[in-house]
Formats: structure tokens, sequence, C-alpha cells
């Protein structure tokens, strides 16, 4: 269940993530970012309801449209939003960027900009909170399209076998680039998949905070009582294109239209504490305002920090001590 | 002859040969609608229809064997995969089964099959999604490599590819899709495999370049020429064959060798280059040969650290400068 600090958690988070995410494409437009940039706007319930039930302990890993999971796992706007622009304080040094970005403390293993890339790693980070004994789960992110690897199979049969504390959480957002899940995916709830390795697969509406959260919850139980892995499909959709640049010639704009006007998770959730009496407008209005000076601050860092110094280009690529 | 684009080129190409010969077709991540990210099959799906301008699931393995399968089932398929990148996602289909049918089955198989993509750097798509690794694909044997540089190249050594009943690698740059130049119309205009091209005939230094750094050591022949130092620049085009001649002939000229990539440069295939020219004109050297490609490191997202990793015009003039002792 959600409880009044929860939901201001995952309020907040949800803000933070619009606000950035549309910072981002405002940036975006003023050639102030550049590079592939995909815009997790209107999926912000998946990360935020998930990530809620998530410690610093448990692992996450995240796709090219990683953002929303990066800022619910605990990253900063403001180094977030310094990676983008490829600077010296950014979460990598400027090196990823916005589709490699991690923070290893916080738990992220990182976003991944090979679709399908996080999925064994996701499965590798479970085995080895098992064979520690930890009481922790590993959460992997991936989309519709990512369903359709190979590496979904091996790591989902493995994961299953070896009853690892992983739970798969696949964000369906109707299309994988341009092409609608319909063409590409032979099944109509990716859930169903979950079947054939023998453990359950639940889908939930993704723009409803409170679904995401329970479904997790149970999944979170099931993996920590030892029991396996969990499939979650999260129904959702993209406001944005595919990039920051994408024409959308391949999807209706009216439908786009309606999923903003009428499933935007934030209004949704925040009718949801109305009705529930858990948090007061006052305080979630609060929360608004700390958020936009929190993003205008990150701005500012973000464009005031250094760019990296080329000499340190060859850094890293070893451990050395 | 039309002033075209090199990815309109391509797209001319595909378009040609698929109204050729009904065997040839098309499948890829967001080939149809969108016509590729670049714009390389852009309306074909029109003409050709969803059958043979095909859509695929993100499935690069499923999308290259199965480019095998139906190749050595009688079909003359174009695989394309959206950035050269993913080729390590289908590793397995590449280098084990595309490279080997032919041999391991002791030549019972045919297999006309394109592997085609973009590759590189220049838009800020940081590690995965800007290397340039056609080196590994000279390194395994079993597929021939194409590089175009040019618009017409890439015209020319398209319809090679799709006519060769071999498997070809085919490797564009995305930097150069937007890049213009003549190209022939006729629909039988080809450019042959295994034939270098002499983009500037100079005689003090060569410069062998391909992809990205044709255009840039054409660049630095221009500097070079400022400081009295006449440079000779060739494009192999094709790495799988490779044409040493060409280069060994420009050597014997010049003395003096330098060869560049944006592949990273050690094992890049420059290398083998080097040692080539070594084997044949060891006598004719004046100096030692340079090779210069990218950094050992992965590439960085931040524009400015990518350059730092790649090698830059600059580089180059001062790579002939250096074999040419001043
Ligand atoms: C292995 C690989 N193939 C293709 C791509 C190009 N690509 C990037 S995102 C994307 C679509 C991914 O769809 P999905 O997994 O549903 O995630 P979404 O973008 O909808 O969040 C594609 C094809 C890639 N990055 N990696």
């Amino acid at each position: 269940m959600i409880d009044e600090k929860k939901a201001l958690w995952i309020y907040k988070t949800m803000k933070e993530i619009r606000e950035f995410e549309e910072t981002a494409w405002t940036l975006f437009t003023e050639n102030k970012l550049r590079g592939s940039v995909h815009l997790y706007t209107g999926q912000e319930a998946v990360a935020a309801a998930i990530c809620s039930q998530l410690t610093d302990e448990d692992y996450i890993t995240s796709t090219h449209r990683g953002h929303g999971h990066c800022i619910a796992k605990g990253a900063r706007l403001d180094f977030a939003l310094a990676e983008l622009m490829g600077k010296a304080t950014g979460y990598c040094k400027g090196r990823s960027g916005s589709m490699h970005i991690a923070d290893f403390n916080k738990g992220n293993l990182g976003a991944n900009a090979i679709v399908g890339g996080g999925l064994p790693i996701a499965t590798g980070a479970a085995l080895a909170q098992k064979m520690q004994k930890k009481n922790h789960v590993t959460v992997c992110f991936f989309g519709d399209g990512a369903s359709n690897q190979g590496t979904f199979h091996e790591s989902i049969n493995l994961a299953s076998v070896w009853k690892l504390p992983v739970i798969y959480v696949c964000e369906n957002n109707e299309f994988g680039m341009t092409v609608p899940v319909s063409q590409s995916t032979s099944v109509r709830n990716i859930s169903d998949r979950a079947k054939g390795y023998g453990i359950p697969g639940e889908t939930v509406d993704g723009n409803d905070v409170e679904a995401v959260f329970d479904a997790f919850a149970r999944a979170k139980e099931r993996a920590l009582r030892g029991d396996g892995p969990t499939l979650i499909e999260c129904k959702t959709y993209r406001w944005r294109g595919h990039w920051t640049g994408d024409p959308e010639t391949y999807r209706d704009r009216e439908v786009t239209e309606e999923w903003r006007e009428k499933r935007d998770p934030i209004s949704l959730f925040r009718t949801c504490l109305k009705a529930r009496n858990l948090v007061s407008d006052a305080a979630l209005d609060a929360v608004d305002t700390a958020v936009a000076e929190e993003m205008r601050k990150a701005v500012e860092f973000a464009e005031s920090s250094p760019e990296p110094d080329a000499a340190h280009v060859m850094d890293d690529v070893f451990y050395e001590g | 002859m039309a002033v075209i684009s090199y990815a309109q080129a391509i797209r001319k190409v595909i378009a040609e040969e698929m109204r050729r010969d009904e065997r040839v077709f098309l499948m890829g991540e967001d080939v149809e609608k969108l016509g590729g990210v670049f714009g390389t099959s852009r309306d074909l799906f029109k003409e050709f229809g969803t059958d043979r301008i095909r859509n695929t699931p993100i499935s690069e393995s499923a999308i290259v064997g199965a480019g095998l399968g139906a190749a050595c089932a009688g079909m003359r398929p174009i695989a394309e995969l959206m950035y050269w990148d993913f080729a390590f996602v289908c590793a397995d289909q590449i280098f084990n089964q595309v490279c080997k049918t032919r041999y391991v089955f002791g030549g019972n198989a045919i297999i006309p099959l394109v592997i085609r993509g973009q590759q590189g750097t220049g838009r800020g798509n940081a590690a995965t999604h800007s290397q340039s690794v056609e080196s590994i694909f000279m390194h395994i044997p079993g597929v021939k490599v194409a590089c175009p540089a040019t618009p017409a190249d890439a015209a020319g050594l398209l319809r090679t590819a799709i006519r060769d009943d071999n498997p070809v690698c085919f490797f564009e740059h995305k930097a150069l899709y937007i890049t213009k130049g003549e190209v022939p119309d006729d629909p039988e205009f080809s450019i042959p495999f295994g034939e270098a091209v002499i983009r500037r005939e100079g005689s003090d230094v060569t410069i062998v370049a391909n992809l990205l750094y044709v255009s840039r050591a054409l660049e630095a022949a221009d500097e070079l020429a400022k400081d009295g130092i006449s440079a000779e620049v060739i494009d192999p085009r094709t790495l799988v064959p490779f044409d040493y001649e060409t280069v060994e002939e420009s050597v014997r000229k010049t003395g003096r060798l330098v060869v560049v990539h944006e592949a990273h440069q050690v094992n890049g295939w420059g290398a083998q280059v080097i040692t080539e020219v070594g084997k044949r004109a060891f006598r004719y050297l004046d100096a030692a040969p340079i090779h210069l490609g990218a950094k050992s490191c992965p590439l960085p997202f931040n524009l400015a650290l990518e350059q730092a990793v790649i090698p830059s015009v600059k580089d180059i003039v001062d790579a002939c400068h250096a074999v040419s002792y001043r």
C-alpha cells in the first residue's frame, strides 16, 4: 500500500522526471543538447512506482529511454543534465550522454543503448545478490521491442531455472521506433510470454501508479521469498517521438493527444491522491514549485559546468588502482 | 549523370536491383515507413510492397540469420543493420554462420547476401553507436567488405554487392549520407570489387584512407601542397578483396606511406596494408610507414572528446611530414 510518505516521494519523482524530460526537449530544440535523446515523458508512473520500493542496495538496469529510471533511482537532476550536455561534471564525465548514463553508487547499473542489452546484466546482478545471500532485488527495465531480442529469452529462462531475485519490467509503449507492436510481436500481451518460462506474468496499466506499485510489490515479495523472477508488462505510451526530431508519421496525433489529455500519469495520480485523501493539494503544489526550482538550478549548473579535458580521454579504460 | 546524395545513391540502386531481379528484397528495422534512419529506403515500400521492403522486429540475429537462410534457399536478400555496432548482437550469425557456410559445406552453398548498415562518428551517438568496425570483417575470412566514400562509389559498389554470389558486408558512414556527387544514371553502372581508386595523384607520399577519411586525407593533401609536399591519396574501396597492387605501385613512386582510418588503430586494417607493402616494396620505402586510427578507448559522447579519439586532418598532415623528414 502507498502511504503518505511514499505518495509524496512518487509524486515528486514523477514531477522531476517530467520537468527533466521537457527541459531536455527544450534544450535540444535550442541546440544545447545533441546526440540521441529518447524522452520518457508519459511513462513516469512506471519508474516512480517501482523505484519507490527500492533501496540503493537494489539494482536496476535501464535502456536508451533511461532518464526516468535514472532519476527514480536517485540521480540528481543537475549531474544528470550535465551528462546529457557532455559536461565534465556529469555522472559519467561527459562520456555517456543520454544513452549510457549510470550511477553505480545508487544501484543504477546503467542505461543501455543496445536494445535488449540490459536483460542479461540484470540477471547477473540478481545472481550476485542470490550468491551473496543479500535480501535485495534487481529490476530490469526494457521496452516492448527488446522482448524480441534473443537476450530476453536467454535471460528469463536462466533466471527462472536459477530462481533469481529479478523482476523484468517491460514498458510497452506500443512502438519500437516506428514499428507498432502488433507488427513486430507475436503476442498481444507480452506478459503472456512468462508462461514459456514457467514464471508469473502480469499486465498492468502502466499509467496507474497504484496498479504498477501493487504488481511490483507482489513480484518483489516473490523474489525475496526465493521463488524467482516475475515478468510485469506495463502498458503505457510515450508522448514524444521516439527520438527528438522524430517526424512521427507512423502514428496518429489524435491518439497521442488523447493519452496526454486523459491518461497523464501525473494528473491521474493527483486525482487518486485526492480521492484517497492522502496528500493535500497544497502539499502537491509545494512539490511542483520545489521541483521547478530544482530544475532551474540544474540547468544553471549544467550550462555553467566546464567541458571535459581531452587529456583524460584515455582514463578509465582499465582500472589501475 | 545526376548529382545526388550518398543516401539517394544507395536508395536508387536498391530500387533498380529490385526492379531487375525479383529475388532481391530488403529487410531490417524501420526500413518500411521510416525508410531507414537515413532514408536509404524512403518510400520504396510504396513501389515494392511490404513483402519486399520488410520491417523486422528488433532481432539482429534473426535479421542476419534469416538473410543467410533465404540466400541459401534462392533469394538475394539485403539485410540491413541500423548501426554496424549491432553486428556484435548477431556476431554468431555473421562470423560463425555467414562467413563459414559455403566453405564448411564443401562449396555446396551459394550465398548472395548483402549485409549493410552505417557506422562511424559525427552525430554524438557515443560508445555503442559510433564505432567503425570494418577491420574485424577483414580479419574473419568468408565475407567481402566494401566501404564506399562517395555517392558514385556507393552506387557502383552496392550494385556489385547485390549481384555478387558471395556474402558482402557493406559499410556506409553516417556522416557521408548527405554528401553529394555525380552518379551515372545507367542502371547497369557498377564498380568491380578489388579496384582501388587514386583520388589525387602525388609524388612524395602515399596516403591510404577509406570512408570519411578519404575526404580528410584530401584535405590533408591540400595542406601538404602548401608546404611543397605532393601527396597521393588512395581509396581502396573494398577491403576484401584488397587492391594491394595500386598501393604498392604508388609506394614504389613515393617511397612513403601513411594509412589512416576511423577504425581503431590497433589491429585496424591499416596494419595489414603496411605488412603487405613491407613485403612487396620494402626496399622502396624511405621511411617507416605510419598508421593512424582511433585511440584504444571507446568513443565518448562529448564532441571534443570524440574528436580527440579519432585522427584529425592535422594528424594526417603531421604524419606525412614525419615520413618525409620535413
Ligand atoms: C540492438 C539494437 N538494435 C536496434 C537499435 C535501434 N533502436 C534504438 S531504440 C529502438 C526501439 C526500441 O523499442 P523498445 O524496446 O520498445 O523501447 P522504446 O524505445 O519504445 O522505449 C531501436 C530499434 C538499438 N539501439 N540496439
